[in-house]
């Protein structure tokens, strides 16, 4: 026995002997630790006895047992993450506490790139929202998790539509025409967000139980390690791992009904009676009928969705895994539309060699089936003539009342618009998509020098899109629709196959240099990415449908083992329309990377970070293709500073201040600097004496296309008061982004595109953010947090073309109902991107508006595009967002508010329909519109009035996103078994003065919008 | 510790491996696109850009009928170039009028259309599309090039002789921006692609410049009725050289009334006869009008699909009562009509005296009260989608009817106009003979005949306006006529006015697009925009 050893169990002996004494006199309490929004035991909280030395730590199952001395009269509780709690024994013995979060613990794990930090030593911009602070209630795709909660970040959904996306806007967007959509990493993998074929959202292919956290990194010094996609901020998601330990089963099931919370505000059907017999001949009134229909109503429907998820975590002797199972029935307001999907995922954590080396596991997958409802039901519901049946005797169109004109091919009125309900019912849009992300991380601390790891990370992200879409040949919209007017309907199948991988690898070397007080990490490391897509067609063939035979080859007649390949567009029984050029087409880009990171730390106070990033893009010609992303930034934990440490009531202050410059290429053609000849399809062939001949065409391209360059600069400052009860941080910015990769025009005669993608223009974004966390109140009975943030962010475009023409309006985006190819919108130097491009309506002195009479603002006697001027933009100037959870013993109660300012709309609904050329179409058909109309008594002639700054109209709202209330039942089911109910209802109500149905439109265009559904839910969750 | 070790060193191995054969990885093509010297390596791969060359007439881009469009800018099927140059052409004149509310397009009722209009904006770079996809053929279709990858022989003759079409079509675009907007930039073969923009061209220096280039392939070009259908040949030159002529005074302020009646007794004389009904001429089955027509734009239902050229004109003009099945189409636009001055130039409406007349009456208005609303005004119904048997066109949607872009009557009456405007090597007799073979075919017999007396200036833009009505010629042969801007001719909703009003005289050219303006400094705005 060496003599370390001797001493060891010596004062092991020891140590029990003094126990053994100690316990005479001592009383034992017993007790578990909960987190009461969800009832789950909390792990790893320190129990500790207030003045005194005894404490423990809680085990997996949330228990603690200690034993203290007769003096101490309270026990402190203290976890990560989670307020300190003081707990008065008062003679008892058992103790169940629960703790409440703390939001902004200082020692909370961000999720950076290629890393992970504490938050205290974070010196960028960097949002973290962990499991604890998601929104509730019945959200599909992870995004909505988070919406709100985010100071900077905007998540606004594209609609009520089973699994419909969001579009995410951090810090306004720094780009025009590249994507603004920000760089999604998902554990470690950076995953397409560019949707497939068949799915509405790739995001939504991802089940959002299975999420544990999202780290967003706002500003460039932050996501300047991501270099030239980052320009848009980064949100990191990481998924939820395996805790050790025994098996733990957790089960939740909800069931939610959707309701439509508001119609659209058309006329009823006598206000169109009267309308049509007031304004119409007496041909046009003739065609009134006798029913009273709201389609409106014909085309939703309450439904209902069940959304049920299975996980188990635990540990395999050392292999510490976490398996889960999710299953989503949701089905659309809109009737027809559903989404089903079924979803797995696997996360194994090894820890081998003591730790030594790390081997993290991801593996996700899903299938998914929709059904796509035909969305211009929506439309059409609200124009289609509400004295009409839905139904009629006869079989033709399938029965349902469609517009009819006898001398036509078709027997229907050709332009009138179909019935809603049929073009519901009468198409089947299936799609079956399946998509797997996953990765296997490994992350070794080198035994000879455990200061250096290597890390390494090979990762996939593939998915398979397919589907069909069937309109049988008697429906209206698709009715002999072939050349000949012999064939109709549809039956349409396509596939697309995405695969993309990854390889990072990089060396990271940390030392704490204690003589000096320094601490230094160093990172380098290199990144390869791969993005493929596979669109299939089959080749167009005289024959008819083609399949695939097991070696290749293609045949129209097939035989056993044969598979259909996808076509392109048949009508229903399988005439073709019009054939692709070719059987595939395989778009394909890659980046390439290099990258690095230097940290210092001075005493823990001062925190000097630079980073280096060399990004590669296929996108780009050899000698444009390298650009160089550093950032570099600089904390001061004040804190820590002699004057602040001993200032009680600050837990925190720190100053940031962060540069960097970030790129973007995501958005734009994969191959726009080559020049190329591409063939057109049959459908754009030439003839020349009897034969047609298929043709090549040059493209357009700009052989000097180049990385869009952002540079961001940021101030911030992170505060910390009263035992962290009240935190917070306020962030100042500015990003300007140079080169931006817009469409502009071409010099005439230049190029074989008159607009082509090139890098002219500047753009600014600047803002403040702020953030405030508060726990009003934190008792042992009653805990409560609030928080709330702010975001002010104004958007300007400072140069767009190389010639400064005072005359040259700007670029004419956001086309409109009303008028082919009209737009409402231009991005214009000195304003706000996309802003509104309006005639000035002028009013009679009862403030009613005057048709087509429009302020003539450059004064030159006429009313021409001239006279058009910018008028507000669809970008809010501030959101914000604020929530509250109350806990009171096992009750809980929760909601969460946000608010946009300054964000308008342009009612296209209104100017659309709303008019009298809508109501009485001079093709030969009624239509309903908005009752706008009674309001304007527009004529709607002319090619003016809906350009009107009179349609463009605040659509600033505070809506509550949830309210929540739940229940903790504890052990009801058995011992070791937890169980929580929980009701919610979403989208609860809408405070606006926008007189659309929803002020929420990304973009600003409302036309043909998709509304929100309230959703009221139900759910049980059980852990055992 | 030693087999870790080993492992680490092979990772990075690996990595460092894969490193190296990585970054030569970014250099990646498109799959299904090919370079231009694979296009070129053959002599069918030539012809395949000459039909693109051609094509870009008749298509608005390499998806039929929509969706991958050539021009930007404008939605794809306003951006036909028929459509864009028609609605030039007709709706700033007494010959259309049109419903719709399509942002700019009442502009050209209104005669107050800017450098921002879209469908100005849009023919123009239409016309500078086709320009530059000429110049590029051109550029690789030299001697040197051709033989340079290897092609020779016949072939190589045949690839001379598309290069020399490429250049003619590129004159008729000349032709069509000196006529509308003037002073275009100049753009050729030298151009280069992603260069620096070209230099501006006056009116008079471009005239000059396209009949040089037209005179320079006039004698190698194949004679008169001998290449392929749709493609151009002698005919086609000596044509457009007689129509500038014509209106050389307008160009450059200097006649050439002779070379205009040389140019078209030319054609006269190389073989063309009139077909022998007028109301064959735009029916789904003209392509047989070979003897009549010159030279067109070939558009096919089920092979050259668009929203444009004929397309448009046998779906824009059907409305109303008006049955969409008798018009071969699957239903009406509800957008054109004409005014009573077009109306008022024929004997009747019904066409029973001069058959060119050719209106739709029924539940129509002849007076205009409200330009929007389609039953004010008559329709035209000159151009239907069926064949002379009253059978179908290939496809409902869209039409199989050709445009000629020149055809014989267009010779005959220029030959006339010449004459009287002073014009040597014509005579009236002659004219006068021309003017009744177009008479004769209009009545079906010689009971619409005129004596030379009866031949005069202003019974010539009236008798152009009767047979050539709905063809893209009103506002040049207005201008030429002085009868465009001023307020001694006036129809109704000229100017915006409902009885008609003169406008700026500025408004005989059309802006250069504030668009290009911006993108080219070398360029000039035409005076009073």
């Amino acid at each position: 026995m060496s003599c370390k050893k001797l001493l060891q169990a010596s004062v092991f002996i020891a140590l029990l002997l003094l126990s053994q004494f100690a316990y005479s006199q001592n009383k034992t309490i017993t007790g578990r630790v909960i987190d009461p929004r969800d009832g789950s035991a909390i792990a790893g909280v320190n129990v500790t006895a207030k003045g005194a030395s005894s404490g423990t730590q809680t085990k997996s199952d949330g228990t603690y047992s200690l034993t203290v001395g007769p003096s101490v009269t309270t026990l402190v509780f203290s976890s990560v993450g989670f307020a300190t709690l003081e707990v008065p024994i008062s003679g008892r013995s058992t103790l169940d506490v629960s703790l409440a979060i703390n939001n902004t613990s200082l020692e909370e794990v961000v999720v950076i790139g290629y890393g992970t930090r504490m938050k205290k030593d974070l010196t960028g911009a960097v949002t973290s929202v962990t499991a604890k602070d998601f929104n509730r209630g019945t959200i599909t795709t992870p995004e909505q998790l988070i919406a709100g909660k985010v100071a900077g970040v905007q998540i606004t959904s594209n609609g009520g539509a089973p699994g419909a996306g969001s579009t995410i806007r951090i810090r306004g967007g720094a780009s025009l025409n590249a994507s603004n959509d920000p760089l999604i990493v998902i554990d470690g993998v950076p995953v397409d967000n560019g949707g497939i074929s068949g799915s509405a959202n790739a995001l939504s292919l991802i089940n959002p139980n299975d999420i544990e956290s999202f780290n967003i990194l706002k500003d460039a010094s932050a996501a300047a390690i991501y270099g030239s996609r980052a320009s848009n901020g980064v949100i990191i998601i990481t998924t939820k791992k395996g805790k050790g330990g025994k098996p733990k089963f957790n089960f939740s099931t909800q069931y939610s009904i959707s309701t439509l919370p508001k119609r659209a505000d058309i006329l009823s059907p006598s206000e169109f009676r009267e309308y049509v017999n007031s304004h119409g001949t007496p041909t046009q009134i003739d065609l009134l009928g006798d029913a009273n229909t709201n389609w409106q109503d014909a085309i939703y429907d309450n439904s209902g969705t069940t959304d049920n998820n299975l996980s188990v975590s635990g540990s395999l002797k050392n292999l510490p895994y976490r398996v889960s199972l999710g299953y989503l029935n949701q089905n659309g307001i809109l009737k027809t539309g559903r989404l089903e999907r079924t979803s797995a995922s696997i996360n194994l954590s090894p820890r081998l060699f003591n730790n030594h080396l790390r081997i993290d596991v991801n593996l996700k997958g899903s299938i998914s089936k929709s059904r796509f409802a035909d969305e211009g039901a929506i439309g059409n519901a609200i124009r289609f003539d509400p004295t009409k049946p839905i139904h009629t005797n006869s079989k033709s169109y399938g029965g349902y009342w469609e517009w009819l004109d006898a001398s036509s091919v078709t027997g229907l009125l050709e332009l009138a618009p179909r019935n809603p309900l049929g073009l519901l019912e009468q198409r089947e849009d299936n799609s079956n998509v399946k998509r797997s992300i996953g990765n296997v991380q490994f992350d070794y601390k080198l035994h000879f020098f455990p200061d250096l790891r290597v890390n390494l990370n090979l990762g996939y992200d593939i998915s398979k899109g397919q589907g069909t879409v069937y309109v049988p040949d008697s429906a209206a919209n698709a009715y002999r629709r072939s050349p000949d007017g012999q064939h109709g309907g549809v039956n349409n199948r396509y596939l697309q196959e995405k695969s993309n991988t990854i390889l990072e690898t990089y060396l990271n070397y940390t030392k704490d240099i204690k003589s000096i007080r320094s601490r230094i990490d160093v990172m380098a490391g290199y990144s390869y990415q791969d993005f493929l897509t596979t669109i299939h067609n089959a080749k167009k063939d005289p024959n008819g449908i083609l399949y695939q035979k097991p070696d290749g080859t293609l045949t129209t007649t097939p035989t056993s083992g044969d598979r259909w390949t996808p076509y392109f567009d048949y009508t229903a029984d399988g005439v073709l329309i019009s054939g692709p050029t070719f059987p595939f087409d395989k778009p394909q880009n890659r980046l390439i990377s290099f990258f690095g990171r230097v940290e210092y730390t001075y005493m823990n106070k001062f925190l000097l970070k630079g980073t280096l990033r060399r990004d590669g893009s296929s996108r780009f010609s050899k000698e444009n293709r390298w650009g160089y992303f550093p950032s570099a930034s600089f904390a001061w934990r004040l804190k820590e500073e002699s004057f602040l440490r001993n200032v009680n009531f600050l837990d925190e202050l720190k100053v940031r201040i962060g540069y960097g410059l970030t790129g973007q290429q995501d958005g734009i053609a994969n191959y726009g600097y080559i020049p190329r000849y591409s063939l057109a399809n049959g459908q754009a062939q030439y003839q020349f004496g009897s034969e047609y001949y298929d043709l090549y065409r040059p493209d357009g391209y700009n052989p000097n296309l180049k990385w869009e360059q952002t540079t961001t600069y940021n101030l911030g400052i992170d505060y910390g008061f009263l035992n962290n009860r009240i935190t917070g941080s306020i962030d100042f910015y500015i990003k300007k982004t140079s080169d931006l990769l817009s469409e502009i025009d071409q010099s005439a005669g230049t190029n074989f595109s008159n607009k082509i993608i090139a890098n002219i223009g500047d753009m600014t974004n600047r803002g403040v953010e702020f953030t405030i966390n508060t726990q009003p109140v934190t008792t042992r009975n009653l805990v409560w947090d609030l928080g709330f943030n702010f975001t002010y962010n104004e958007n300007e475009i400072t140069r767009l073309t190389l010639v400064n023409d005072p005359n040259f309006p700007g670029n004419l985006v956001g086309g409109i109902a009303g008028g082919v190819g009209s737009t409402i919108q231009v991005h214009t130097v000195g304003y706000p991107k996309s802003s509104f491009y309006v005639y000035k309506q002028v009013y009679d002195k009862n403030g009613k508006p005057i048709e087509d009479l429009f302020e003539d603002i450059n004064r030159d006697g006429a009313i021409t595009v001239d006279d058009l001027y910018r008028y507000k933009s669809p970008d809010p100037r501030v959101f914000m967002g604020a929530y509250s959870n109350v806990i009171w013993k096992n009750w809980s109660a929760g909601f969460s508010v946000r608010a946009n300012i300054g964000n308008y709309v342009y009612n296209n609904r209104f100017s659309n329909t709303g008019v009298k050329r809508n109501i009485i179409d001079p093709l030969g058909y009624l239509a309903n519109g908005s009752r706008n109309v009674l309001e304007t008594d527009f004529s709607g002639d002319g090619d003016r009035y809906f350009l009107s700054d009179y349609y463009i109209e605040n659509a600033s709202f505070l809506r509550m996103d949830y309210f929540n209330i739940g229940y903790n039942a504890g052990a009801l089911a058995g011992k070791g078994t937890n169980l929580r109910i929980a009701a919610n209802v979403q989208n609860v109500f809408t405070i606006t003065k926008y007189r659309g149905v929803d002020p929420e439109v990304q973009g600003g265009i409302d036309n043909n919008f998709y509304p929100r559904p309230r959703i009221f839910s139900l759910t049980v969750g059980l852990d055992f | 510790m030693k087999k870790t070790f080993l492992q680490t060193g092979l990772l990075t191995l690996v990595c460092l491996i894969l490193i190296q054969s990585c970054t030569k990885k970014l250099d990646l093509f498109p799959t299904n696109d090919v370079t231009s010297e694979v296009v070129y390596s053959t002599p069918a791969g030539y012809k395949q850009v000459l039909g693109k060359v051609y094509g870009s007439f008749a298509l608005t881009g390499n998806q039929g009928p929509a969706g991958n469009g050539d021009v930007q800018g404008i939605d794809e099927g306003f951006s036909d170039f028929y459509r864009l140059f028609w609605k030039a052409q007709e709706l700033s004149t007494d010959e259309a009028v049109i419903t719709w509310g399509d942002v700019g397009i009442q502009d050209f009722h209104n005669m107050n259309w800017t450098s921002n209009n879209s469908f100005l904006t849009g023919l123009y770079y239409r016309s500078m599309y086709q320009i530059t996809l000429c110049n590029e053929f051109i550029r690789q279709s030299t001697p040197e090039v051709v033989a340079g990858r290897g092609i020779t022989g016949a072939d190589a003759t045949a690839i001379a002789q598309y290069a020399r079409e490429a250049r003619f079509l590129r004159a008729f675009q000349y032709w069509v921006l000196m006529d509308l907007y003037g002073n275009p930039p100049f753009a050729t073969e030298a151009t280069a692609i992603g260069g620096p923009p070209p230099p501006r061209i006056t009116r008079s220096e471009l005239f000059t410049y396209i009949e040089t280039e037209l005179k320079a392939i006039e004698n190698e070009m194949p004679a008169p009725r001998t290449n392929e259908y749709g493609r151009a040949d002698q005919g086609a030159v000596w044509a457009l050289l007689a129509r500038m002529y014509l209106n050389a005074q307008v160009y450059t302020g200097a006649e050439k009334y002779t070379d205009a009646v040389t140019y078209s007794k030319k054609v006269i004389d190389a073989g063309y006869e009139l077909i022998d009904d007028y109301r064959w001429l735009m029916l789904a089955d003209n392509h047989q009008n070979t003897e009549e027509f010159i030279f067109g734009i070939n558009y096919d239902g089920l092979h050259t699909q668009g929203f444009g050229g004929t397309t448009f004109l046998t779906h824009a003009c059907v409305g109303g009562s008006m049955p969409a099945g008798t018009f071969g189409i699957s239903g009406g636009w509800a957008g054109l009509r004409t005014t009573k001055n077009l109306v008022n130039l024929f004997p009747d409406v019904n066409g029973t005296a001069d058959k060119r007349a050719q209106f739709y009456t029924p539940g129509q208005s002849l007076e205009i009260a409200n330009v929007t609303t389609f039953t004010d005004g008559y329709p035209i119904t000159k151009y239907k989608n069926v064949t002379r048997t009253g059978a179908n066109g290939s496809s409902q949607d869209y039409s199989d009817v050709d445009m000629p872009l020149f055809r014989l009557a267009e010779m005959y009456l220029i030959y006339a106009e010449a004459v009287l405007r002073g014009g040597t090597g014509g005579d009236v007799t002659t004219a006068t003979g021309y003017i009744n073979l177009l008479r004769t075919r209009a009545y079906g017999n010689t009971s619409g005949n005129i004596s030379s007396a009866q031949l005069t200036l202003d019974f010539i833009l009236d008798e152009r306006a009767r047979e050539l009505y709905w063809e893209g010629f009103r506002r040049s042969d207005l201008i030429r006529y002085n009868k465009f801007v001023e307020n001694t001719y006036l129809w109704p909703w000229k100017g915006g006015v409902s009885s008609g009003s003169g406008v700026q005289a500025f408004r005989k050219l059309y802006p250069i697009p504030s668009r290009d303006i911006n993108s080219n400094p070398n360029l000039v705005q035409n005076t009073g925009y």
